[in-house]
């Protein structure tokens, strides 16, 4: 199968190219760009005037939930929710049940994406059961098709077995993925603290228990010289401290989700469950330091930290609701309304956050068009406006703040390998 | 205006200086005509009024209680330990069930800050909030602007301390609230650890030296320490919490005005925040904060009902 798309507006964070391209995908592969490719009998014209012509989007921090809560999302279900939204490569986390920590697990999530849509990468657990003792087997669930380790969820407090992880994982240059937390002081917080922690009366979690854990990773990468990325970075502290790692020439990369540069704690009040998640929503203050840090590269990358409940999950009293909200449908929208139209972000400057660093960090061999490599495509209409509401989340779960926002940029086609897998 | 248009009563946050006056003049009213011999009127006559405690509570509960009855509800009161509750029931459903059976006043305790405001929103009976977390307890601060109002007529001006465990404390940031949105000048006064810096959104002093605070205080809420609601340690015995912030005979007639008012939302500790003497003094209203307490949830239940005329009533 042959696809032309004409006349759109070419944006390739990787080359840096923001042009007029016509491209020609041919057998999956991206087989010609040019600024104009005449169409044959044979091929399928897409006009996207008018539009954004992406690599296929990349994120590489979502939860879906399989094996054990196919209630809540599935692997298949939510690559449908992927492709809808954009995206041709995720990356799952493994705090499943059970947790990924062997290479049968892998190669199951490996298996089941293959009846989907879209790329799915696994990260497998850092320890064994997720437990916090005894780092899992690399080796094994690498090639099983692993492509990074979290025990995302939980934090890794044992310093040393961080310390073993980082040193062994240099085997295979794969990424220690941070959920940078210390958890006893975290102490069972359900917001950020701060003055509006104080006003509703919930506990709060100091911004010090990201970053305190940050301080801990980085160090402990400069010890081992292994490859450290954090997972979504909420506090305008942590970006100060991973700048000067990075200044320091440590290897550590990282990431925020599209939450953390759109919404403060002020949202607690009016969404109260809805808007709770960990790392918390923080302050204004930290709101725009993340969005400084995106802008001056600081921040590597944007992940949604898609995390699905079900509603009588979340229609609880907070404290007892549990962390996190869906991402992957809100994303577009989020980046293009808040950093292109309101931050004054170039496309290239947004969107390399979705596709050329993910891809360099998680050695995905994806993010770009480019001749010859696989044709992972994303078309959106960045200035037509969407209503998030119930009928145009098609995610199983609907927990997210967001709905009934009116928001910029709608994702009109997604081919992932070639094939089209999603036309609005 | 002779009603609280409104549906819930759920902070002090929300209520305007008007609404607060309101429900103490009406307050006043109902002290006047349940100290006397009249204990029950008809105002809720045909109403069902739900009473639900997710936390212990005497005191709130039987005022609350009392309250409705002396105007005529029905009450109902829903032991949380026999409940479905303890079935796995969640709240949402828990109360659908008693909306169904026409609850309309749901007055509601939950350990949970934020959970009358999640109710409120999911049903259509009106919530009072007896009290939510460490977040809000609006009728006892209600009753405590009160408390003051009846003594010194006006809070405009006055000196007020809150002292204790202001981080636990869903008491003090009701108190802070009504007391300051009646013009008062309101001073929190513990330890650090149980005072975040935070309390300063509040427009409020903080002093950790309770010597210091006490000589300019008209009036000071002693608060208990909330053991059950902390974790950890934050303060390191209650010796030494004794030693430096409670309110003793020899401090109080070292360091407070001669016409300082005694508040404390109860249940006292004594010997901890208070020792007798301060407690059953003659500037203590302790007692007469708990008789107003009924009067001022009276008045609120009223006043929610749409405060018609009391002309008569009491005849």
């Amino acid at each position: 199968m042959k696809i032309l798309i004409k006349n759109g507006r070419m944006i390739d964070p990787a080359s840096g190219t923001d042009d007029r391209k016509d491209i020609l995908v041919e057998n999956g592969i991206i087989s010609t760009i040019a600024s104009e490719i005449p169409p044959s009998a044979d091929v399928e014209v897409i006009d996207a005037a008018g539009s954004l012509v992406l690599p296929g989007l990349i994120d590489i921090h979502v939860h879906f939930r399989e094996p054990g809560r196919e209630d809540k999302e599935t692997i298949l279900g939510g690559s449908i929710v992927a492709a809808k939204s954009g995206f041709t490569s995720v990356c799952t986390m493994p705090n499943t049940s059970p947790v990924i920590d062997n290479q049968a697990l892998v190669r199951f999530i490996k298996l089941e994406a293959e009846r989907g849509p879209i790329n799915v990468f696994p990260i497998a657990t850092i320890s064994k059961g997720a437990k916090g003792e005894e780092i899992s087997e690399m080796g094994e669930l690498v090639q099983g098709g692993a492509v990074g380790f979290s025990d995302d969820g939980l934090p890794v407090m044992s310093s040393v077995l961080m310390r073993r992880a980082l040193e062994y994982g240099r085997l295979f240059d794969v990424p220690m993925i941070s959920h940078a937390e210390d958890s006893v002081l975290s102490d069972d917080g359900i917001m950020n603290e701060g003055k509006k922690s104080i006003l509703l009366g919930l506990k709060g979690i100091p911004r010090e228990a990201e970053e305190i854990m940050i301080y801990r990773d980085i160090v402990l990468a400069r010890l081992t010289k292994g490859k450290l990325h954090i997972a979504h970075v909420s506090s305008g502290g942590s970006v100060d401290i991973i700048a000067q790692a990075k200044n320091a020439g440590i290897h550590v990369t990282c990431e925020t989700a599209p939450h953390y540069f759109s919404l403060t704690d002020d949202a607690v009040e009016e969404h109260l469950s809805m808007a709770k998640m960990n790392p918390p929503l923080r302050t204004e203050e930290d709101r725009l330091k993340i969005i400084e840090g995106l802008k001056n590269g600081t921040i590597d990358v944007i992940a949604t930290d898609h995390a699905p409940h079900l509603e009588y999950d979340k229609m609880q009293e907070i404290e007892y609701a549990p962390f996190g909200i869906i991402g992957l449908e809100t994303a577009v929208p989020l980046i293009i309304t808040e950093l292109v139209r309101n931050n004054g972000f170039s496309y290239i400057e947004a969107f390399a956050k979705v596709t050329s660093n993910p891809s360099r960090i998680m050695k995905l061999d994806r993010g770009e068009i480019k001749e010859g490599k696989p044709a992972d495509i994303t078309i959106i209409n960045p200035d037509e406006k969407i209503l998030i509401d119930n009928s145009f989340l098609i995610s199983k779960c609907k927990n997210t703040p967001f709905i009934g926002k009116e928001l910029y940029g709608k994702v009109l086609c997604t081919i992932c390998k070639g094939k089209i897998v999603y036309t609005a | 205006m002779n009603e609280l248009k409104r549906k819930d009563l759920l902070d002090i946050q929300s209520l305007d200086v008007e609404e607060i006056k309101l429900i103490c003049e009406s307050a006043q009213y109902f002290k006047d005509l349940f100290t006397r011999t009249i204990k029950t009127v008809p105002i809720l006559r045909g109403k069902t009024v739900l009473s639900l405690f997710y936390e212990p509570s005497t005191r709130t509960r039987v005022s609350f209680e009392l309250a409705a009855k002396q105007l005529s509800a029905n009450l109902i009161n829903v032991s949380v330990a026999t409940s479905s509750v303890v079935k796995g029931e969640s709240l949402i459903d828990t109360v659908h069930t008693f909306e169904a059976m026409k609850a309309d006043y749901i007055v509601m305790r939950h350990g949970v800050s934020m959970s009358p405001h999640f109710l409120s929103k999911n049903i259509e009976a009106s919530v009072i909030n007896a009290g939510d977390g460490y977040h809000a307890h609006p009728t006892q601060a209600l009753l405590d602007a009160y408390t003051l109002l009846e003594k010194r007529g006006s809070l405009e001006g006055m000196h007020i301390g809150i002292v204790g465990d202001i981080k636990h404390s869903r008491v003090a940031r009701s108190d802070i609230e009504v007391f300051k949105k009646l013009g008062a000048k309101v001073s929190l006064c513990g330890p650090p650890t149980l005072i975040p810096d935070d309390f300063s959104v509040y427009d409020v002093d903080i002093y950790y030296d309770f010597d210091e605070l006490l000589p300019r205080l008209d009036a000071v809420q002693m608060l208990r320490i909330q053991r059950e609601r902390q974790k950890g340690s934050h303060f390191p015995s209650i010796r030494e919490y004794h030693r430096l912030f409670s309110l003793t005979r020899e401090r109080m007639k070292k360091q407070c005005k001669s016409d300082i008012i005694i508040m404390h939302p109860g249940p006292i500790n004594r010997g901890v925040e208070i020792d007798d003497y301060v407690a059953d003094c003659e500037n203590s209203v302790i007692l007469e904060q708990v008789t107003n307490g009924v009067a001022v949830r009276m008045s609120i239940f009223y006043l929610l009902a749409g405060g018609a005329s009391l002309e008569g009533i009491d005849d």
